[in-house]
């Protein structure tokens, strides 16, 4: 059973965004996807400066077993991307919601209303829908 | 390890298993029109006595010519041991098995050939080889582009000193993928890369430059001015060296304050014979932060469930079976054999022996130049310092004096004129530790001549 904080919003693919309430939000990979790729060992985020379009992949994990793109869920500006990934992507693992965020994206005008974005509640099903 | 085939029984148990009654019907969603139904223009096949008297008979059709043609490709000594070597059963077989992990003897060699050209490029990692000189230099465009992901512009400077052909194969892989290439002149007097011609980038976005070295016509550039300059603008450099010259100069791990970024080049010189443009092998280098994005195979060293030492196919999320469409590279195999030549022959040489090779071959380039510029209506077209080639100017158009040459025996080196008409009468001319005092005697005699008799006609 995995963890799916209650004040977070996700994405189908597996994404979750945080709301950093100064026009920012964090974003990473859920507990879930983490489980499912597995040990990673390499993450590349993306560079501060950076538009992304919505849906756009814009950073890579790497486990033992697989490579996945990660999707921008907004459109928006990259402000950060998590610095201490390049050397410890197992953060990822042991903390997903936390020291293992992604990348800080400033989203543009209106993108954060209009994104179609799932609540706790429905991410929860989503995985109960994909035998999770 | 044994590569052995199926038998018709084999093929015939698995055709049973899937109810297939032919291979041919394996086939079949493929629309008939689409099918090639004859090959016209290729021959019937000949068994091996037949092709072997057809290729002697075109291989004399050449002669023993004694050749000062350079341009890419370079005439070197092969110690008898090194194609004694390379063709045992054990090497002769280039590909690696799918389970590769099964075939260590040859993930040891490719480890101790990654090993040998990073140490000689002096940059942190080598890929298991790829095509050619050309092909690598295309792909590190391609890498550069992925690896400096503060530009965004995909624009790759290509100084006109860069191999021609290399420049067109760059073009034609990349060019399609956005790749944009500018053309850098070179300084009419020295022969390298004219070093003002940078300064009108200086606020663009560039995303990579290319540095050769030594250069096309054999001049060695200021790697360490261009490598310093693309450095401070944010643009990684790309050297594309002579892997013989290396022995001497300084590797591009050295260059400017930081080292290049990516560093190719053909790999032909180290124990590979001249044979009609190839088969080849490319090589090619980077720093550890930029691994990822370069394509190829990679060996690496590590330890097994019981903690001996083993070799491995490692980083191979960067490669098509695992990323699919977004793999660094279509490449996804290496120049096998002649990768295993080039080690044996860098074994056999060791360090010491390169660097004599690499002065030896400068030492008869240098006496090459002075004895044919002492003919007169010959001089030389730069006044750089070169390694083994240099063009020399001739007073009258190159290709009937090759021609003559040819008559004496003498491949007399590449006329430029094709390539670059603003030299007009321009050859390049290359001379290794292969050449005699006699040989650039004799090159000399005939080139007089040769030169006489055009005057004359």
């Amino acid at each position: 059973m995995s963890n799916v904080p209650a004040d977070l919003k996700y994405t189908k693919s597996h994404e979750w965004l945080r709301d950093l309430a100064d026009g920012t939000v964090e974003i990473g990979i859920t507990d879930h996807a983490q489980q499912a790729l597995g040990d990673l060992v390499f993450v590349e985020v993306p560079e501060a400066g950076r538009t992304v379009k919505a849906d756009e992949p814009c950073a890579v994990v790497e486990s033992v077993k697989a490579a996945s793109d990660v999707y921008a869920p907004l459109a928006g500006m990259i402000t950060a991307g998590n610095p201490r990934l390049t050397a410890e992507p197992e953060a990822v693992n042991a903390d997903p919601y936390g020291e293992g965020w992604l990348m800080r994206l400033k989203p543009s005008a209106g993108a954060l209303a209009a994104a179609a974005l799932l609540s706790a509640a429905e991410y929860q099903k989503l995985l109960e829908a994909e035998g999770a | 390890m044994a590569f052995i085939p199926h038998t018709e029984a084999d093929v015939a148990a698995m055709l049973a298993t899937i109810g297939v009654s032919r291979i041919e019907d394996l086939f079949d969603e493929i629309p008939p029109e689409l099918r090639v139904k004859s090959l016209a223009g290729v021959p019937e096949a000949l068994n091996e006595m037949e092709i072997g008297r057809l290729m002697s008979a075109r291989a004399r059709s050449d002669g023993i010519a004694l050749s000062f043609i350079g341009a890419g490709a370079y005439e070197h000594h092969i110690p008898a041991a090194v194609w004694a070597i390379t063709t045992r059963g054990e090497f002769y077989s280039a590909y690696t098995p799918y389970q590769a992990e099964a075939s260590q003897g040859t993930l040891q060699l490719i480890y101790e050939f990654q090993s040998m050209i990073a140490r000689l490029t002096a940059m942190d990692v080598a890929n298991a080889s790829l095509y050619d000189g050309a092909s690598a230099t295309a792909e590190a465009a391609l890498m550069a582009v992925r690896a400096n992901r503060k530009s965004r512009s995909a624009r790759i400077l290509m100084p006109l000193t860069l191999h021609p052909h290399y420049r067109r194969v760059a073009v034609a892989t990349a060019a399609n993928q956005g790749v944009r290439f500018e053309e850098l002149p070179y300084a009419a007097q020295e022969g390298s890369t004219l070093a003002e011609a940078l300064a009108k980038y200086d606020s663009e976005d560039i995303t990579a430059l290319v540095v050769p070295q030594p250069n096309f016509f054999g001049q060695l550039e200021d790697v360490d001015a261009l490598t310093d300059w693309a450095h401070a603008h944010g643009i990684l450099v790309i050297a594309v060296v002579n892997p013989t010259a290396l022995a001497l100069l300084k590797p591009p791990g050295e260059w400017g304050t930081r080292g290049a970024d990516i560093a190719v080049g053909e790999g032909q010189p180290l124990g590979v014979p001249l044979s009609s443009g190839g088969p080849y092998f490319g090589f090619m280098t980077t720093r550890m932060e930029y691994v990822r994005q370069m394509p190829g195979r990679i060996v690496g060293r590590t330890l097994d469930a019981a903690g001996k030492e083993g070799f491995t196919l490692t980083l191979q999320a960067r490669e098509q079976h695992i990323r699919r469409g977004k793999a660094t590279s279509n490449i996804c195999t290496n120049q096998g054999l002649l990768m295993t030549a080039a080690t044996i022959y860098l074994s056999l040489l060791g360090p010491q022996g390169l660097a004599r090779t690499a002065a030896a071959s400068h030492a008869r380039e240098r006496e090459l130049v002075s004895a044919l510029t002492r003919v007169a209506g010959v001089r030389t077209a730069f006044t750089g310092p070169y390694f083994h080639e240099a063009v020399l100017q001739l007073d009258r158009p190159v290709a009937p004096v090759l021609e003559a040459l040819a008559g004496r025996g003498i491949l007399g080196g590449l006329d430029l004129a094709a390539y670059y008409p603003e030299l007009g009468n321009a050859l390049l001319v290359c001379a290794t530790e292969t050449k005699s005092s006699a040989d650039i005697e004799r090159y000399r005699s005939a080139l007089s001549e040769a030169l006489q008799k055009v005057r004359a006609a």
